[in-house]
């Protein structure tokens, strides 16, 4: 391997001293983007607003199991050593909860409620989430009418990703081919080495950033440690998914009894699709002042394990445990597939590490698909 | 509902006040209230009518005395629409802990003179005595509920009801599971939605005071809970606390102690 790889090629990456990394939040912010990266905080990766390199996490990195995540600080001096934390760009584009418009009665008026939306940087974003993010830009932007709200949001996104050094235990993105090594969707990337990072830009935008960087030239030992890096992260995850023509078999097993021992243990709490930065379902409802003279249309994320997603007028499609499961794995495993022309699933593992009960949708689906017989 | 202004009357049985001041701290839709609706009793804020006929009744407070029952047989008569808001009213509240003890053995326990004091047995739903149309859960309800039910109720049609368990609002704050993060017990996957994830924004386990989500798994959460050392026991006590009459969490909390975890026995 050296820096004729084809991956090295494609990147063409820089070196940046770790201490130099101050530069690059300097050049953002002399380009009028706020930033928006890593802090820990409540004993998690939250992406929030920072105004230096220095506020980055240093030497944190995190164990997460099925319904358990910790954070754990080491000695090395990097800071991009952790995977994530609950959330990645999903509520930065599709916020968790917005007025989209609002309107009065007498006479009646409705007014639109532009979000306020400033350039934003957003530094260590995952390959995982920017494969997401991929997803929600289909469901969100194609077609005649794309989503007024998201789009703002969407474009005002300068996106820094960092390849993954190493997986956590609930990581599967290798098996969904979505990293851990950064693949497009990025507008810089990064990969963190001990003594700093290797950078590169990968669109138009991410060049006015990186030319006023005065990169030093990357050795191919460093090249090499890059690569390598992201091979062992790959090769270190411990869970996988099926493939795609294995998964449509689920449409055969709406009867399988591991349905029902999943609806003993799942609560029917949403926490997964609330994590799961693929998942799009919101519901939409009138909030009328007391007076009733004015009102807003108020969007907020849903879940196909809420009573209210599949209700039509008072009549609950489906009432059970079971059904609200096995249409979330059918659907992001299967449906999707023909919706969206791939899974709904990057492998970020989030819905597993962040489910109270700890129930992984990669044993789940092997379940359902290896145990039993097939319905007819 | 009648033509003119609707008349709403707010009634208070056994309770704190708490959700009567769900009302008093509206702010200023306080100040239109007035404008939309005849207040024509309302005790803690002033008038005083409690035999009116009214459009809405708003009751707090559970049953808890014989003169309670007479009372809210009265007050049914006497309203259109009637309301119940607060655990007490929708589910005995927090003194219907007693309902699991001998009243009488409590009574001469704190009371020189037990005799004087005339009680049922239990502390009840008012739902357990008279028809009741809507119900607002919460210990205490907040004022952002109370617009939405009036405001439905105003424009005549059918209340919303919040179906979400805690951890939906929990998670659009952003905020970080009490449970997952730090291995500390939380009700919130079996608990209604509509406090805004108060107990986990402040860093700590929600302990049911909405009442029971549309779903309640004890038994999954007692696998969960009991690998973090709160054991069947423990699981039962939050059911049976603050909303312990509301029939789903008496009926978990029974499950727990008696050790059946059999969901559909
Ligand atoms: S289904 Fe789970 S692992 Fe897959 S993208 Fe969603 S949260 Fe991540
Ligand atoms: S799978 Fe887990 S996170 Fe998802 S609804 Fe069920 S209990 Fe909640
Ligand atoms: S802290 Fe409690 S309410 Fe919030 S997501 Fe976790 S279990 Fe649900
Ligand atoms: S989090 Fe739970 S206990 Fe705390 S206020 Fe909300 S419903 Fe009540």
């Amino acid at each position: 391997m050296n820096s004729q790889d084809p991956q090295v090629v494609s990147r063409r990456p820089g070196f940046l001293t770790r201490d130099a990394l101050e530069k690059l939040f300097i050049v953002l912010s002399q380009l009028g983007y706020q930033i928006l990266g890593p802090v820990v905080r409540d004993g998690a990766i939250q992406f929030d607003t920072l105004s230096a390199a220095d506020q980055l996490p240093r030497g944190v990195s995190n164990d997460q199991q099925p319904g358990h995540y910790r954070l754990e600080q080491g000695e090395n001096q990097r800071q991009f050593d952790w995977n994530h934390g609950p959330q990645g760009l999903k509520p930065v584009c599709f916020s968790p909860r917005e007025v989209l418009w609002a309107e009065q009665s007498n006479p009646p008026v409705f007014n639109p409620v532009p979000p306020n939306i400033e350039p934003t940087a957003v530094v260590g974003v995952r390959a995982c989430d920017l494969a997401a993010l991929a997803i929600q830009d289909r469901h969100f932007l194609s077609g005649s009418d794309p989503d007024p709200h998201y789009r703002q949001r969407r474009e005002s996104l300068l996106l820094i990703g960092v390849d993954c050094a190493r997986s956590a235990a609930t990581c599967f993105c290798a098996s969904t081919g979505d990293g851990p090594a950064l693949d497009g969707g990025y507008d810089i990337g990064m990969a963190e080495l001990d003594e700093g990072f290797l950078i590169w830009r990968e669109s138009d935008k991410g060049r006015t950033v990186i030319d006023q960087l005065d990169l030093l030239p990357a050795s191919d030992a460093q090249l090499e440690t890059m690569l390598q890096s992201t091979t062992q992260a790959s090769l270190a995850q411990q869970r996988n998914l099926p493939d795609c023509d294995e998964l449509l078999l689920l449409y055969k097993r709406l009867e399988h009894a591991h349905w029902d021992n999943v609806a003993e243990r799942c609560l029917s709490c949403g926490n997964c699709t609330a994590v799961c930065p693929t998942c799009f379902c919101y519901e939409a409802s009138h909030e009328m002042s007391l007076d009733g003279e004015t009102a807003q249309m108020v969007r907020q994320w849903d879940s196909c394990f809420s009573a209210t997603h599949s209700s039509m007028g008072q009549y609950q499609v489906r009432p059970t445990v079971k059904q609200r499961y096995r249409q979330w794995l059918t659907h992001k495993l299967a449906g999707w597939q023909s919706q969206q022309g791939r899974i709904g699933c990057t492998g970020c593992g989030r819905c597993i590490a962040w489910c109270p009960v700890g129930i992984d949708l990669t044993a789940e689906t092997v379940a359902v698909l290896e145990e039993g017989s097939l319905d007819v | 509902m009648s033509r003119q202004k609707p008349k709403l009357a707010v009634h208070k049985f056994s309770s704190c006040d708490g959700c009567q001041l769900a009302l008093l701290n509206l702010g200023e839709p306080l100040l239109q209230l007035p404008t939309l609706v005849d207040i024509v009793h309302f005790a803690e804020a002033g008038p005083s009518d409690p035999t009116a006929k009214v459009d809405i009744s708003l009751v707090e407070g559970s049953i808890s005395t014989p003169e309670d029952v007479q009372r809210i047989q009265q007050v049914r008569e006497n309203s259109e629409i009637l309301v119940t808001v607060g655990a007490c009213a929708t589910a005995g509240g927090v003194q219907a802990l007693a309902n699991f003890a001998n009243r009488n053995d409590w009574m001469s326990a704190v009371y020189t003179d037990p005799d004087q004091i005339e009680t049922l047995q239990t502390s009840n739903a008012i739902a357990e005595y008279v028809k009741v149309d809507w119900e607002l859960q919460g210990c205490p309800i907040n004022s952002r509920q109370v617009i939405g039910l009036l405001r439905d109720l105003l424009s005549g049609v059918r209340p919303r009801e919040e179906l979400q368990p805690v951890c939906m609002e929990c998670k659009r704050k952003g905020l970080i599971c009490t449970l997952v993060s730090l291995g500390e017990p939380c009700m919130g996957p079996v608990t209604r939605a509509g406090c805004g994830a108060l107990c986990p924004a402040a860093g700590r386990g929600c302990y049911g005071c909405y009442g029971p989500a549309e779903q309640v798994n004890d038994a999954s959460l007692l696998q969960r809970f009991s690998q973090l050392g709160l054991d069947r026991q423990a699981l039962a006590r939050r059911f049976h606390f603050i909303v312990n009459q509301a029939p789903a969490f008496k009926a978990a909390g029974e499950r727990l102690k008696s050790g059946s975890h059999d969901r559909n026995a």
